[in-house]
């Protein structure tokens, strides 16, 4: 059997790799080791052309069709790791055929949850994990993708101004439906339920869980902050005629959740006097699009918000508020952001993103502030960030502080203990 | 322990036009083990969400012993689905990795201390409870996997697909594993998956959809010496039986030119032609000009016997069968493994009478 390799966009470089060699002896030298989730398959990272890619060793049917599913995604727009290439028809040293491998982009800045639990961390971490997991569950469920395993594991995080973004990394049991029945959904919050209440029991069994809720009852708020937003995203509202503000203030509600609303269902009834209205397509990143048209930063939806805000702040503050948008945000970007973001000294880039870094800087300013009881220019808040709190963060473009070995993957079944 | 009924059940997803499961009925037996078979989008998982109560039923009713549960949320119906996909919890000791569904259902700990020390009985894995997963052998892991389903103790389990992503070696202990576990638990069972291999070593009955519907609900014998019609016989057995369209005659059917008597009756109305199938047992081999003709393209040697692989010598000869690839099927035969044909060779064959299939064309249908 010959290798093949099935990539949108093949770097021969990944010809280098050995692939006569299960991944689980693969040598260290080309590793990188990063943290990762819990898995049943055999997942390893390796330096390639300048980029960390994921391998994970499984079967070549299964591999192909998760590859499919993640491209799907992709276009779909879905928060996702990107699929990279397929190998399969691999063969040993020895003649033995072995399972192919699925390569995925490493997504930068992301932490698995394990990870972020051998930081030192804020109070209500374990919440604010499973508020970004609700976000990415309901607009998986809106695309029609049903996960079947829906997990802490299977998810990976990026700060997104002092909360998280959750991105999709194992799509292995999914089906990609027009639309999802109300039985498929509440199937994938059942598993959703189960899988994060034993992930956070594993943690306090470890000793790692700070909170002081049990994990039964943090679990049990995926199923809330899902159906709340599900609720608000999709659900019907009957209004008053006399009362036609609130289609304007249904929007509004979206947007701050951060959806704009693309299609809107508004009936009257027959005698006229109320109006139906429901959400029939919404999309999310509200924040983030107005921000990238108004300054070209690409960034998640909560640093968006944050700098938006920044944004209007600035307006006000220099008396621009009847002047072109545009203008006014461009001028914010020259003056504001970039030289706050390019003041970090190059060794310690790696340490945040610079928008996540910005929304730290406003917070440290505010702290400053407060402290010393009177407005502090945003020079001195970055000088004072750079020196006395960036340096004590862990690099997390891609996570080298922590031990592998000190979060156990379950590999293969046919692994030896 | 319980009676499972699928009383018409028909599920119509929003926006199709047509039911994705169409007027389920099958009976499964308390204590049966139940195997739901049929290729990938044939209404497997739908029914088996529909049973879970996790699939609105658009008509028809499911019943779970007497009681009508068409209309019951999932967590007032006592059945168990169990996970495709596990993990085990390092941290957690093997006890706590079997026990904590327990825990998120509100069962009280001596309860649950009391079931999971029952499943490791059951599992021998009593002097393991302690442990951390990280000790035990990838078989033990299974188990404890199986551990967390048991301890549930449901009066029906639901699998959907439990064995997908195991390697071969492992999928075939696994698949023992839970047979034989079900017969000492005797908790009905309904396991979906879309492999025959599996469902036949498996099921007490096998119960095989396609396109939502129902085709054959039987034993893996029947369903094996008997199949329903021809989608049937070209699904269950494996080489797969070898399907033939054939002209009728007065007094039977002519096969190559081997004359095959059938009663006229039971072809009474099929038109011209019909198709014939026999396993590849059944086949009768022979280099005198008897039956059809065929080239041998590859003989598989497996010691007593051996597989002889061939193409029809007259190109517009089709071989019937299951999936797209119909045309490149090849004609199977089992022959003594000291007397197979050379590759190349031209062979003549014809069905053993007393266990010929004989389908109508048309519609399918086994004919007597
Ligand atoms: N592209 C990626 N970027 C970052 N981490 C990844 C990536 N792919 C896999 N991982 C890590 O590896 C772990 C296991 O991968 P996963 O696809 O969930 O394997 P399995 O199918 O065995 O569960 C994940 O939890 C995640 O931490
Ligand atoms: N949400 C949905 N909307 C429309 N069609 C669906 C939906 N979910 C499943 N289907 C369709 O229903 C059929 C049966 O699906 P499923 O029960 O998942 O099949 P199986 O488990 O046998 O592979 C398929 O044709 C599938 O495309
Ligand atoms: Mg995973
Ligand atoms: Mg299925």
């Amino acid at each position: 059997m010959a290798l093949e390799i099935t990539a949108a966009r093949p770097d021969p470089a990944l010809l280098d790799l050995p692939w006569r060699v299960p991944l689980e002896e693969w040598p260290e030298d080309i590793l990188a080791a990063l943290p990762r989730g819990i898995s049943r398959h055999v997942v390893r990272f390796v330096r390639l052309s300048g980029r960390v890619l994921a391998v994970k060793e499984i079967k070549a049917d299964l591999a192909r069709r998760e590859y499919e599913l993640l491209r799907n995604l992709n276009r779909l727009g879905m928060p996702c790791v990107e699929p990279f290439a397929v190998i399969s028809g691999r063969v040993g040293a020895d003649g033995r055929e072995l399972d192919a491998c699925l390569v995925t982009r490493h997504l930068q800045f992301s932490l698995p949850y394990r990870a972020l639990y051998s930081q030192t961390l804020r109070k209500g971490t374990a919440t604010r994990l499973i508020d970004a997991l609700a976000v990415l569950l309901v607009r998986l469920h809106l695309a029609g993708f049903w996960w079947g395993d829906v997990s802490l594991s299977n998810t990976l995080f990026r700060r997104d101004a002092g909360a998280f973004a959750a991105y999709l990394v194992d799509a292995e049991t999914g089906e990609l439906r027009q639309r999802l029945s109300d039985g498929q959904r509440e199937h994938d919050l059942d598993i959703a339920r189960i899988n994060i209440a034993g992930e956070l029991m594993d943690l306090e069994a470890g000793g790692l869980l700070q909170e002081d809720r049990d994990p039964v009852a943090v679990s049990e708020r995926i199923m809330t902050r899902y159906r709340e937003l599900w609720g608000e995203l999709t659900g019907p509202e009957l209004i008053d005629d006399g009362e036609r503000w609130r289609v304007e203030d249904r929007m509004r509600r979206l947007n701050a959740l951060g959806f704009d609303v693309d299609e809107l269902e508004i009936t009257t009834d027959l005698d006229g006097t109320s109006i139906r209205i429901q959400p029939k397509v919404v999309d999310a990143g509200h924040h983030s699009r107005r921000l990238l048209r108004l300054t070209g930063l690409d960034v998640r939806e909560n640093q968006a918000r944050r700098l938006l805000n920044d944004l209007d702040a600035f307006t006000a503050g220099t008396g621009r508020q009847g002047e072109d948008e545009e203008i006014v945000a461009h001028e914010w970007l020259t003056r504001i952001y970039e030289p706050v973001t390019r003041r970090v000294p190059r060794g310690l880039v790696a340490k945040l993103e610079p928008a996540e870094l910005f929304h730290e800087v406003l917070e440290h300013r505010w702290y400053l502030a407060e402290r010393a009881r009177h407005d502090i220019p945003i020079e001195e808040a970055i000088d004072d960030y750079v020196a006395s709190v960036l340096p004590g963060k862990p690099d997390e473009q891609s996570v080298l502080g922590v031990d592998t070995r000190e979060l156990p993957v379950i590999a293969g079944p046919n692994a030896q203990p | 322990m319980a009676t499972v009924k699928f009383d018409q059940a028909t599920r119509i997803y929003p926006g199709n036009d047509t039911p994705s499961v169409d007027r389920l009925d099958i009976d499964v037996a308390d204590g049966e083990f139940l195997v739901l078979v049929g290729p990938s989008g044939c209404g497997k998982s739908t029914s088996l969400r529909m049973l879970a109560g996790l699939e609105e039923v658009n008509d028809g009713k499911i019943w779970i012993g007497d009681r009508d549960v068409t209309d019951l949320s999932p967590k007032d119906r006592d059945v168990a689905m169990v996970f495709q996909n596990y993990a085990l919890y390092p941290h957690m000791t093997v006890a706590d990795n079997m026990g904590f569904a327990l825990k998120i259902a509100g069962v009280d700990k001596g309860e649950i201390r009391k079931r999971v020390q029952e499943a490791a009985g059951i599992l021998d894995l009593t002097d393991y409870l302690e442990r951390k997963p990280k000790a035990l052998s990838g078989g033990q892991r299974q188990r404890v996997a199986m551990g967390r389903a048991i301890v549930r103790s449901p009066q029906v389990f639901l699998m959907d697909e439990p064995l997908s992503n195991l390697d071969a070696k492992l999928r075939v202990q696994t698949r023992t594993q839970i047979a034989s576990l079900q017969r000492r638990l005797g908790v009905t069972t309904v396991y979906v998956t879309h492999d025959q291999i599996e469902a036949m070593t498996m099921g007490d009955r096998i119960a095989l959809l396609k396109d939502g519907i129902l085709q054959q609900c039987a034993t893996p014998r029947e369903m094996y010496d008997r199949p329903n019609n021809v989608f049937v016989a070209g699904f269950i057995g494996s080489p797969a039986m070898n399907l033939v369209s054939v002209p009728v005659t007065e007094d039977g059917v002519q096969f190559g030119s081997h004359r095959l008597h059938v009663d006229r009756s039971l072809l009474g109305s099929s038109g011209n032609e019909v198709i014939v199938g026999m396993r590849p047992e059944d086949v009768e081999v022979t280099t005198n000009e008897d039956g059809l003709e065929l080239i041998v393209d590859v003989v598989e040697e497996l010691g007593a016997d051996a597989y002889v692989y061939a193409t029809p010598a007259n190109p517009d000869i089709r071989l019937e069968g299951v999936g797209d690839d119909a045309l490149a099927k090849p004609f199977i035969a089992r022959v003594d493994g000291r007397r197979v044909p050379d590759k190349g060779s031209k062979i003549f064959v014809y069905p053993n009478p007393d266990h010929m299939h004989v389908f109508n064309k048309e519609s399918g249908a086994r004919l007597g």
